[in-house]
């Protein structure tokens, strides 16, 4: 059982103070074994925090990110899955799957996780899952109207990954979980 | 030659000890025979070494222990006399025949023990014999020892309520008196030390006359263990009795030492109720005795007290405390206008803690203390000095964290402070108000108080005078700056006249923060009121409204003007990025030529601004990707705008970067909920301009490097055209798709191009795609069936 933490478009200070109360005493150290973070922390400080919950912390790089040099994409594989980190702003149109899924495929990658619209979504299709993790602040978009303060925990075991969402509606944490299984792996040629 | 003075006293102690010791061992040797003769013989030989003027307090210490263990036993002996007949009237004559005075009263006192014990006379009257006989030694260390030695023979003895030795003849007013007698004149003592010896000796002296305070306190002490005494007694006898001769012996380390150690040994009660006289003692202290510190500590106490249980808070009320307190301080001030700043804030300090504990709900107590402080403080200019800056931080905090900010800023005195920090205190004071408002999730709601908040904060907002911005640690201004930015998102206010009031308030002073805080400030603004139009957005435009009410419009005029700021740092690309959520907030309000303007204002940035490549392509994905949601746009001036669009990602500077912008801007002709945007053959002629660019990619390649490259752009191209092929553009065909399949087939197998495995895993990938969506039937698979991988 490995939890894979997923989360990202905090956009704090500039939409944003800080993560909400709720979310922040659920987030402990020393219970998640990987963090992966889509970008617009956006500031130091965000990345200072998330690396106390979990040293094991990958980010790729928002629009509005105050440290340019994280990566445009990033790949990691966890178990038996990889997963492939972006942003988003980069694949026109923003937020649509299929455009999402080209992506997928370009990185070769059992799961997808992306943001930038600040809506959370999990999008199965015969190549794998797409996940947005939305915003974990709640931060303004201009693609989504009311957004929901949301983060994803994924329990990767085997082949299975359970994958739970976490919104804020109404100042009450609901979840709501997800199942993905994917076949053995099996090597693909070119030919 | 002080070490030599040292060696002299240790050989001095020795001789003393030794002789000591030799007597006692024959007084021991009486003792066993019963040779009370004898025993009086060599006790008074041994106490004739307690005669020494030469040691200081803490040798003598050690000698006088010695003497008083050896004297316990005597006092034994004592005992098992007059138990065995010998009469105690008489022994206490007895004793009083030793030859020297110093001994002759320590064996008296011994006896006078036993006396007591032995209930022939009343406690009252020995202990008052003892007292006044122990005047003989008007030598100040020998007098404090010889004292203290009685008080503490005498501790079990006293006729306090309750006591064995209580009795119609003795009271608790009897041990009383006898107590404040012997402090009396061991204070007289301790105080006549000062003025012994050579000037130049005053800092031994006076180091020695440290040593010896706890023998004088400890008199208080025992006062205040005593049970018989209530508050009556104290008011009436116990209570003037000290002060006065505290007062009267006008030594300055005696009055620091015994003011203080009234307040910490008598009940917090008792001060209460005796406050008038015990803050009346003040002015008539010594003018270099250290009061400010003696009164901080009463304070304390009194807050503490406060502070320990809901149910002494009406008492404070009761005795006016506030008042007096306030007053005593006051005086204080008045009596020492030299005292330096660091003392009356110090002052003030914990009066105004008093005031927060004792009176929480009277904000104009607390106005009260700051506003003294103003006074005292006006006409200083500004505080200088660790400590004292340190200080006031700490009396201004004092109040955030009793009120949130909002009751805090009515305390029409705390700005008033705030005037005479320098700006580096300013700062610290500022982020102190910024955490406790984040802390306690204060809202902030009114565009007043906000204005009130930031004059508070200016430090942060602004230089101020005298300010060099350069000396400032760029983490620690970061750190800063995001604070304020943070603190932006809290000022909210649901109705939208307010919050515009509050965003134009918020606007006015960051905008005085040059070019250095705008990039931190000015985005945290955009957003809040880009939240505000939505929330206007939701409402229906009221054809009846005031002229002057809020309407999304002239948020977008002030948003305009915000951003422009930005250009002229320069941040063109930050100012780019909010040109465009602008112009996607106007697309949603159908507000045409303000989302153009905001398009325009983005482009004239990205064409003069934007330089550096990697933030052109970011510029270019958030264009192409802000453009594609536009549905305000009329088709001219949506052409214009994709036309230039299309211009700039073909003029990018790597091929791979152009192709990629190329094809993006396919999906500017083509929006899924937009009928009348879905022009398949412009969509046809992107894909084709991307092929061409991927061509000459591989061009390029090949002659740089000596092979044509990775085949990655060609299989994102082949995806594209199987997007635009599912969404049924009647311009793509099965053909053009087979095309590409074989292109990229072939280029894969080619020696010239590099081998690139992630590139093969792609157009794997894809080809696996297209099976999946023959396998899916119906109009999907239909579609897909034609072509071969």
């Amino acid at each position: 059982m490995v939890l894979v933490l997923a989360l990202g478009d905090l956009h704090i200070p500039h939409r944003a103070a800080d993560l909400p109360p709720k979310f922040k005493s659920m987030l402990v150290p020393g219970k998640i074994q990987h963090i992966i973070c889509t970008g617009n922390l956006c500031i130091k400080e965000v990345q200072d925090y998330l690396k106390t919950l979990c040293p094991d912390l990958h980010i790729t790089r928002g629009e509005y990110d105050e440290e340019t040099r994280y990566p445009e994409t990033k790949m990691l594989t966890i178990g038996q899955f990889k997963l492939g980190l972006c942003h988003g702003h980069q694949v026109i149109p923003w937020g649509d799957l299929d455009s999402l899924a080209m992506l997928q495929r370009q990185l070769d990658v059992d799961i997808l996780v992306t943001g930038h619209t600040h809506q959370f979504t999990a999008y199965k299709h015969e190549g794998g899952v797409v996940i947005n993790p939305g915003s974990a602040t709640g931060a303004y978009s201009s693609i989504t109207y009311d957004v929901n303060p949301s983060f994803v925990l994924m329990d990767i075991d085997g082949l299975r990954v359970v994958v739970y969402v976490y919104e804020l509606i109404d100042g009450e944490v609901k979840v709501d979980k997800i199942d993905f299984k994917k076949t053995a792996t099996t090597t693909h040629s070119a030919h | 030659m002080i070490a030599d003075g040292v060696e002299d006293e240790e050989k001095w102690l020795a001789a003393g000890i030794a002789g000591l010791q030799q007597n006692a061992f024959y007084m021991h040797r009486a003792l066993d025979s019963n040779n009370l003769r004898d025993a009086l013989k060599y006790s008074a030989q041994m106490l004739s070494e307690l005669r020494t003027s030469r040691l200081s307090p803490h040798k003598y210490y050690e000698l006088y222990m010695r003497a008083f263990d050896e004297l316990r036993k005597l006092e034994v002996f004592f005992k098992e006399e007059t138990r065995r007949g010998c009469s105690i009237v008489d022994l206490y004559e007895l004793v009083q025949h030793a030859g020297n005075i110093l001994p002759r009263l320590y064996l008296l006192c011994t006896v006078g023990s036993v006396y007591i014990k032995s209930k022939e006379a009343p406690a009252k009257d020995v202990l008052k014999d003892l007292v006044e006989m122990c005047r003989g030694i008007q030598h100040p260390v020998r007098g404090l020892f010889l004292r203290s030695y009685l008080a503490q023979v005498s501790r079990d003895k006293l006729p306090d309520i309750g006591s064995e030795y209580e009795g119609d003849a003795d009271t608790v007013v009897d041990a009383v008196e006898f107590v404040l007698q012997n402090f009396t004149e061991m204070n007289k003592l301790w105080v006549r030390m000062q003025h012994q010896g050579a000037a130049r000796e005053k800092e031994k002296r006076e180091k020695e006359r440290s040593e010896l305070r706890d023998l004088v306190g400890k008199n208080l002490h025992v006062l205040s263990q005593i049970e018989g005494i209530d508050l009556d007694m104290y008011k009436d006898t116990v209570l003037p009795r000290v002060l006065e001769q505290v007062v009267n012996c006008k030594d300055e380390i005696a009055q620091y030492y015994l003011m203080d150690c009234i307040i910490q040994v008598f009940p917090d009660e008792y001060h209460l109720q005796t406050l008038d006289v015990l803050l009346g003692a003040f002015p008539q202290l010594q003018p270099t005795v250290d009061i400010k510190t003696v009164l901080s500590r009463l304070m304390e106490r009194l807050s503490n007290y406060a502070a320990s249980s809901a149910d002494v808070l009406p008492e404070f009320l009761q005795v006016e405390a506030f008042a007096k307190l306030n007053n005593a301080i006051g005086k204080v001030i008045e009596a020492q206008p030299d005292m330096p700043i660091l003392g009356v804030i110090i002052l003030y300090s914990s009066l105004l803690t008093f005031t927060l504990h004792v009176h929480p709900d009277r904000l104009d107590y607390a106005d009260q203390v700051l506003g003294a402080c103003v006074k005292k403080l006006s006409g200083k200019g500004k505080l200088e000095g660790n400590k004292t800056t340190k200080q006031i931080v700490a009396l201004l905090s004092a109040p955030l964290d009793k009120y949130d900010i909002v009751t805090a800023l009515k305390l029409s005195n705390y700005p008033r402070v705030l005037e005479y920090l320098d700006t580096e205190t300013n700062k610290v004071m500022a982020t102190v108000i910024i955490q406790s408002i984040m802390k306690n999730k204060t809202r902030i709601s009114t565009a007043d108080r906000v204005e009130a908040l930031f004059e508070l904060i200016k430090g942060l907002i602004k230089d101020l005078d005298g300010a060099v911005l350069d000396e400032v640690d760029e983490d620690d201004f970061k750190e800063e700056q995001n604070s304020v930015a943070r603190l932006i998102q809290l000022l909210h206010n649901d109705d939208p006249e307010e919050m515009f009031k509050i965003i134009c308030t918020v606007r006015k002073h960051i905008l005085g923060g040059g070019p250095k805080r705008l990039p931190f400030t000015v985005p945290s603004l955009v957003f809040s009121s880009l939240k505000l139009v939505r929330q206007l957005q939701g409402q229906e435009e009221n054809p009846f409204g005031e002229e002057e009410s809020t309407t999304p419009k002239k948020i977008f005029q002030l948003l305009n003007q915000t951003v422009e700021t930005l250009s002229n740092i320069p941040a063109p690309e930050l100012a780019l990025q909010l040109y465009l959520q602008c112009a996607e907030a106007a697309n949603d309000c159908d507000l045409e030529p303000v989302a153009y303007e905001f398009f325009t204002q983005a482009y004239i940035l990205y064409e003069e601004e934007i330089s550096d490549s990697r933030a052109q392509v970011t510029a270019i994905h958030l264009i192409i990707g802000t453009l594609q949601r536009m549905h305000v746009f009329g088709v001219e001036n949506r052409d214009t705008l994709t036309h230039k669009a299309t211009g700039y990602s073909a003029k990018l500077l790597k091929k791979p970067d152009q192709c990629r912008a190329v094809y993006a801007c396919s999906h500017l002709f083509w929006v899924d909920d937009q009928d009348n945007v879905k022009d398949g053959e412009r969509v046809l002629l992107c894909l084709k301009r991307a092929l061409r660019i991927a061509n000459a990619a591989q061009q390029t390649s090949n002659a740089a490097r000596g092979n044509t490259g990775s085949v990655t752009l060609f299989v994102e191209i082949l995806n594209k055209y199987l997007y635009f092929f599912e969404k049924g553009n009647p311009h793509i065909n099965v053909a053009a798709i087979q095309s590409l399949v074989e292109l990229v087939t072939t280029e894969m197998h080619s020696e010239t191009s590099a081998l690139d495995p992630a590139a093969n895993a792609f157009f794997a990938s894809t080809l696996r795609y297209i099976e999946f969506q023959k396998q899916k039937g119906g109009a999907v698979g239909e579609k897909y069936e034609p072509i071969k991988a």
